[in-house]
């Protein structure tokens, strides 16, 4: 497994590319000219406080939202600002809501089956049974989100932690090559958040990785470059005990 | 892929298309009588039309309250097949155009009209024409996102539309009166007891048929995303799916189905007229599946044949009371029996059992 690079100086082929994004609703402006640049495999922690414009900001990266004005570049070719959800999906940007969302009437075993990487289309998927490669991926990844004597549960009667892990599972059924994650260590235990930690450590190097995070345990505990938010912009970046002693960061964020 | 509850329907039905036969036909002193007959076939043409509404809105969250529009299309393809048939039979005796078009003075057919002489055409317009507007309609409302009540509301504008829209007699469906008259199908008396056990028969086959699809549908991995875009749809989307294409295909399927049953409905209650387009006719099939137990199949089913049996007894005793009646199961089964009759029979069952039901693993 490579280490992050995240820290590193500037490659010259980003994975993900956001140049001069401004998006407002209502007049208020969510995100406002910001700027961010995403190696490949890198790990990027964003912090900033509420209405920072984090969730918008992955919004915008997954089609959801477009912005009004900037560029959103995929491996320097791909404009996203284009594509809708399913398209940047499945361009290989996978996406892990705040609160973790599963399909609670469905088993875990379906719902890991369900996001693996396949045709999407519905004739394609009519049609589609299990097979052997499938399967034993699916065993992995129970294996590696800690599930497997949960396999045949209903996703619904799955503990909080265990939901947030499912849904990390999905997301690398998916075999993203970015994975956006909002606010993962939310209810989980201490232990449960040092080990969901070390699991995004583990995943990054093979693929980019952006976390959202209130947490700062967390953050310190995935030890990248961490990206500041205040207002739609970008106020800081660099390595958080730098970031952290930064008097605007202060101000705005840490010391409250 | 058939549960054992739907097995267990599947032999109902069997028996039933034995014995009525058998017993209206074969049997000294006919104990199943005619107009039973072709009561059981109504019953049947409506489990079907639940079932197609269970599909779209058990399985993929569509509360769709404009499905009687595609019953009724279906129907109105087999009703027009069922005009020409008539021939020079009619009132006036000519034989280019139905009766309805020489009292308004049409002397040719329009073209709409053309081929439905032939049964082949009209059988294939019984889901395609349901199925197209089902598309067209869905293409829009799914691509624009809209979901939820505005869904249901503009299903239920597109029903009234259409209502109004056969109202008027320069439409050349017959009007406020419709298609009727039928003489007969295929050459076979709509007016013989062997006819009407043939259609009701065909209608349990119909059923059946409708039954397995729908199983399938749901039982194969484009059934599972159907079911996380009514429980997640954003989750599903951010997947790689896209939610608009299967929402059409579900709908679209669901309206074709919609389209055989009202077919199969036309000749055996002798009419279609534009009141099948009412927004109501579109609601009891809600009220059917809520009662049967939504995402269950063989519930609407069951749901639409009890509450239509109901309704035949009710409205002979106490007409004033039916929907009040109709209105107070509603009401009490929402809040009673959220997962319907056939859900909490078998949320009953298991905890007989003692196996944990879906509802409480679910806890």
């Amino acid at each position: 497994m490579t280490q992050p690079i995240g820290g590193l100086p500037a490659v010259a082929q980003p994975q993900l590319y956001l140049d001069g994004v401004s998006r407002s609703f209502d007049g208020f402006k969510a995100i406002n000219n910001l700027s961010l640049v995403i190696e490949h495999g890198e790990l990027r922690a964003v912090i900033g406080p509420n209405g920072a414009g984090k969730t918008t900001m992955m919004d915008i990266i997954t089609g959801k939202t477009r912005p009004d004005t900037g560029q959103v570049l995929w491996e320097q070719t791909v404009d996203l600002t284009r594509l809708d959800e399913a398209a940047t999906a499945r361009l290989g940007i996978g996406r892990k809501f705040q609160k973790p969302t599963v399909f609670e009437s469905h088993t875990v075993q379906d719902n890991l089956t369900l996001a693996l990487k396949a045709d999407r289309s519905p004739w394609a998927t009519l049609f589609r049974r299990g097979t052997a490669p499938e399967r034993s991926r699916i065993d992995e990844l129970l294996a590696l989100t800690r599930l497997g004597d949960h396999r045949f549960r209903l996703a619904g009667a799955l503990s909080h932690g265990q939901k947030q892990w499912l849904e990390i599972g999905m997301l690398l059924a998916q075999e993203p090559r970015l994975l956006l994650v909002d606010e993962p260590a939310a209810g989980m235990t201490d232990a449960e958040t040092m080990l969901t930690a070390d699991l995004l450590k583990s995943i990054a190097g093979e693929r980019s990785v952006i976390v959202v995070e209130h947490d700062m345990e967390f953050v310190r505990a995935l030890g990248c470059k961490v990206t500041v938010l205040h207002q739609g912009a970008v106020l800081a970046e660099g390595r958080l005990e730098a970031v952290s002693a930064m008097p605007e960061v202060i101000e705005v964020y840490l010391g409250r | 892929m058939i549960d054992r509850r739907m097995g267990i329907f599947l032999a109902g039905l069997f028996v039933l298309a034995v014995v009525v036969p058998v017993g209206n036909l074969a049997l000294e002193g006919q104990p199943v009588p005619t107009y039973l007959v072709a009561l059981i076939g109504k019953y049947l043409c409506y489990a079907l039309l639940a079932v197609a509404l269970d599909l779209v809105w058990g399985f993929c969250g569509i509360l769709s309250l404009g499905h009687g529009a595609f019953f009724a299309l279906g129907g109105y393809a087999m009703g027009m097949y069922l005009m020409r048939e008539i021939g020079d039979r009619g009132v006036y005796a000519n034989p280019s155009v139905p009766d309805f078009m020489v009292f308004i003075g049409w002397k040719e057919l329009p073209w709409y009209w053309w081929g439905f002489d032939h049964f082949a055409l009209a059988a294939a317009m019984v889901v395609i024409a349901p199925g197209l507007l089902a598309f067209v309609f869905g293409w829009f409302a799914f691509r624009s996102r809209v979901t939820g009540v505005y869904l249901s509301i503009i299903t239920q504008a597109m029903t009234y539309a259409l209502m109004l829209a056969f109202f008027r007699n320069d439409m050349g469906f017959g009007g406020n009166n419709g298609l009727t008259d039928f003489k007969d199908i295929l050459g076979f008396d709509l007016a013989q007891p062997a006819t009407k056990v043939g259609l009701m028969v065909l209608s349990a086959l119909a059923l059946a048929g409708g039954l397995v699809l729908a199983r399938w549908v749901t039982g194969s991995r484009l059934g599972k995303v159907l079911v996380c875009v009514r429980d997640a749809e954003s989750r599903t989307r951010f997947l790689g799916y896209r939610v608009e294409h299967y929402k059409l295909f579900i709908f679209t399927l669901s309206a074709m189905m919609a389209g055989v049953a009202g077919a199969l409905y036309v000749p055996q209650v002798g009419i279609i007229n534009p009141s099948e387009f009412s927004p109501a006719n579109s609601i009891e099939i809600v009220i059917w599946v809520a009662l049967g137990g939504r995402g269950t199949l063989v519930g609407a089913a069951l749901g639409a044949i009890v509450v239509a049996a109901a309704k035949t007894v009710l409205t002979g005793a106490l007409p004033e009371a039916w929907l009040y009646a109709l209105g107070a199961l509603f009401i009490l089964v929402t809040l009673v029996l959220p997962t319907g009759v056939v859900g909490a029979l078998e949320d009953m069952l298991s905890r007989l059992r003692g196996t944990p039901s879906r509802k409480e693993a679910k806890a």
